[in-house]
């Protein structure tokens, strides 16, 4: 039992080791806090040294403590102990790049100023003294007033002397740090007389973060007076030649050189580093374009062709226990909960697990290497002609394949603004599960001539090309408006990638999403099923469910017979061709049998369709059929609509239900040679020519290509809607998100129906 | 008055003076980029736009129009 606990927080910019280093301390005991009205996530671990336990918290990673969303804010909120729920901590560990000491010191400076011990981990030595530098540790300790510990966080040297530095520390005081001029204490002081219960550190942020986070805080906390206060303060300082915000810029740095002073000796000649003529290569005209293109060729290629066998496994798997389910359990509404409810809605949620898993090995890899910024600065020209940045790239690529990755892959964007904009249009990238409803429509009615299928569907990609900057374009300019984001950006040495840090980055992105967003998802598909089921109940009083399954136990020895009988004649052709007389009598046998079979199965088939054309969802898109009118659907098309609320391509599934052709999946739609010529193809062609006078008979394509823009613009996914409530951290977006799709789809469908009827 | 965003890859630079929004005179004063500091152009991205520079050991990426209210002087 540990006799005392203490609770550390880890501090440091971006590309330090930090997250190394928490791994080191914490090993696999962590665990991921939320907090309300933020976006970011603190890790949390334990760790144990000697007899005490020690509770270490993963700060985000940051060059400074001035903040200007509630984001930013977290870290001082945290550790002046603001942060409702959270204790505050007893040392601060500062985590520092030896190889650039100067600017990192900078941050450590700001960490002096909020009251709690501080200790300063200087990691990457390694690096360092490859580079011939030479440290005195014990002077810069001294200097700077700080215990100093090197260490070498990815091999986990130098962590013992940091624990037992962080222990000693900790009944300590913390140092003073840089001092201001004094012109600029006595403004704080004057200040604080009408700021009762605010720290020194908050007021001086207060004064010196023009437009930011503390003063919109304390603005509403304080009323009217203090910001006048404010602006006159600033204008005296600016008078005294102390101009905020440079007055900190230049004391925190002074204040830094003298610390180093006599402590790092560079060598005499700046060598080209390994790193710097990587650089040179992957930022060049030619090369670095050609190998961008590349690469994001490789990672496209990975979560859209080579996750699918993956998804398949998974697919298969879950058809495996919904028939093991089904087949051991009597027919009822607890079956079907199980079977088509319970597991389908686990088994929608797995299936995004693949190309989560990989997009985040990818952006582990790409990140962790240096390469992230990189690709950022390649493609931040084209992407700030959109309203968004270079970081916007990679997360609106990924949503081509998939929206729920690419939604998660916005965490690498800073901004919260343009994070933001990239979340709300990368369900506008037209995903694979678009592919099936686009596959099927455009097999039956755009198949001829040659060039019409290929040039429908890359149509149907471009229409969400151009409808997401647009979109994000709109949005910069009215939700999200603002001035143009600060884009400076680190572009960090290239390092090797850690194989812990990339596998600990899939396994938390997995976990988050499966956690976090897959209950909800779980929740939808279980409400469709349930409006799709319920009423149960035939005309006549039986149960469609236990009617449907005594039909199809009954179809089942005769469907074994037929198979039987198929192969025995494919082994009978095979093994002795020339014998017509046999071949020909298993074929007669073999037809009469399907003869036999194909009423029954579409007995079977025509009662799930009038099943589910009375359920509450049937009900409803008959209800609704005015609101679909004007489109050109039918109530059949608008139930389909309706019922693929959780996932697109429910709608193929839907569809062959509604036309009585039985459950299609889409994968055999999206496989076959002919989609003409499935069952559902056909279907759907002779059922919209059956009757003349409506508008499916009468612009069949123009309703096709207007179904086909619904789909491409709709959000008709719970699952992204899931993750963005889980990104956002609130309910707003995803509602938006959904409403304005779901417009946009309108009158997108709308306009092409009514424009294709006139032509 | 030479500023940052008309500078040219390889050329060394001190920096005279930084003007623009407040939020973004400050960050780049916490990279360190201060009156007085030397800073050199490591290139432009393909399509012109943003720039790369150095300074000490950071290396950064800078869009133009920021780099438009950096007053530098132009070293030997």
């Amino acid at each position: 039992m540990p006799r005392s606990s203490l609770t550390i927080a880890l501090v440091g910019n971006p590309n330090t080791g930090k997250t190394t280093l928490f791994n080191s301390l914490t090993g696999l005991r962590q665990h991921v806090g939320n907090y309300p009205g933020v976006t970011v996530e603190l890790k949390k671990g334990t760790a144990h040294a000697g007899d005490v336990e020690l509770h270490v918290i993963d700060l985000p990673g940051t060059y400074s403590l001035a903040a200007r969303s509630p984001d930013e804010m977290v870290t001082v909120d945290f550790i002046l102990g603001h942060q409702p729920g959270e204790t505050r901590p007893d040392v601060v560990i500062s985590i520092v790049d030896a190889n650039n000491l100067d600017r990192h010191l900078y941050l450590t400076s700001q960490l002096l100023g909020l009251g709690v011990p501080v200790v300063l981990a200087v990691n990457l030595i390694d690096l360092a003294d490859k580079a011939g530098m030479k440290f005195d540790f014990d002077r810069l300790s001294r200097q700077l007033g700080i215990p100093v510990v090197p260490i070498q966080a990815n091999r986990g040297k130098g962590l013992d002397a940091l624990r037992s530095a962080v222990i000693a520390s900790a009944k300590g005081q913390g140092a003073s740090g840089p001092t201001f001029p004094p012109s600029f204490d006595a403004e704080v002081t004057a200040l604080s007389g009408d700021l009762v219960g605010v720290e020194t550190f908050v007021i001086q942020r207060l004064l010196i973060d023009i437009g930011g986070h503390t003063e919109r805080v304390l603005a509403r906390k304080f009323n009217g007076p203090i910001s006048g206060k404010v602006g006159e303060a600033r204008q005296r300082l600016a008078q005294a030649g102390h101009p905020v915000p440079a007055v900190e810029a230049k004391a925190r740095y002074a204040w830094v050189r003298q610390a180093l002073t006599g402590c790092v000796i560079r060598p005499a000649t700046r060598k080209l580093t390994f790193s710097n003529k990587l650089d040179a290569v992957l930022t060049h005209k030619v090369w670095g374009t050609l190998i961008f293109l590349s690469l994001m060729f490789l990672v496209f290629q990975t979560i859209f062709i080579w996750a699918s066998p993956l998804m398949d496994k998974i697919d298969a798997a879950k058809t495996w226990l919904a028939d093991l389910v089904h087949d051991s359990m009597s027919p009822g509404p607890l079956r079907s909960l199980l079977a088509d409810g319970a597991i389908g809605g686990v088994g929608s949620v797995l299936i995004f697990l693949p190309q989560i898993l990989l997009l985040f090995a990818f952006i582990a890899v790409l990140e962790d290497c240096g390469y992230m910024a990189r690709a950022a600065f390649l493609m931040d020209r084209i992407m700030a002609r959109c309203g968004l940045n270079g970081k916007s790239f990679i997360p609106l690529l990924s949503s081509v394949a998939c929206a729920v990755p690419g939604v998660m892959a916005t965490r690498t964007i800073e901004n919260r603004r343009d994070r933001f904009a990239t979340i709300l249009v990368a369900p506008l990238m037209s995903c694979s599960a678009r592919l099936p409803v686009y596959m099927l429509l455009i097999g039956v009615f755009f198949s001829d001539p040659w060039y019409l299928p290929g040039l429908v569907l890359f149509a149907m990609y471009m229409v969400g090309f151009i409808v997401a900057p647009l979109v994000a374009l709109t949005l910069k300019r009215t939700l999200l408006r603002g001035a143009t984001p600060v884009f400076v950006m680190e572009m960090p040495s290239f390092k090797w990638p850690q194989l812990k840090t990339v596998v600990r980055r899939m396994i938390d992105s997995g976990w988050a999403f499966v956690y976090r967003a897959g209950t909800f998802i779980f929740a939808t598909m279980i409400l469709v099923w349930a409006l799709l089921y319920f009423p149960a109940t035939m005309p006549d009083g039986r149960s469609f469910a236990i009617e449907k399954s005594r039909r199809q136990d009954e179809l089942k020895p005769l469907s074994e017979k037929i198979e039987l009988s198929r192969k025995n004649l494919e082994s009978l052709e095979a093994v002795n061709p020339a014998d017509d007389e046999a071949i020909a009598a298993k074929k007669a046998e073999l037809e009469a049998m399907d003869g036999e079979f194909a009423p029954l199965k579409q007995s079977l088939n025509r009662l799930d369709g009038d099943w589910k054309r009375q359920s509450c969802l049937g009900r409803a898109g008959q209800a609704l059929e005015p609101v679909f009118r004007p489109l050109g659907w039918d109530w059949r098309l608008g139930m389909a609509a309706l019922a693929s609320f959780p996932a697109r391509e429910v709608v193929v599934g839907t569809l062959g239900i509604i036309y009585n052709e039985g459950e299609v999946d889409p994968g055999e739609i999206q496989h076959a040679d002919d989609v003409s010529e499935t069952p559902l193809g056909a279907t759907i062609r002779r059922e919209w020519a059956s009757d003349p006078r409506s508008p499916l008979a009468k612009h069949p394509t123009a309703v096709a290509l207007g179904l086909m823009v619904f789909f491409a613009l709709c959000c008709q996914c719970v699952s992204t809607l899931a993750v963005i409530r889980r990104e956002t951290g609130s309910w707003r977006w995803p509602i938006f998100t959904f409403v304005y799709m779901t417009t946009l789809a309108y009158v997108g469908a709308l306009l092409t129906y009514q424009i294709g009827r006139l032509l | 008055m030479l500023t940052l965003d008309r500078a040219v890859a390889g050329q060394y630079l001190r920096i005279d003076a930084i003007d623009g929004a407040p939020e973004l005179v400050q960050r780049l004063m916490e990279f360190g980029l201060l009156e007085g500091e030397i800073i050199q152009i490591v290139g432009f991205a393909p399509l012109g736009d943003p720039m790369e520079l150095q300074i000490g050991e950071t290396r950064l990426s800078v869009r133009k129009r920021e780099a438009a209210g950096i007053a530098v002087t132009l070293l030997p």
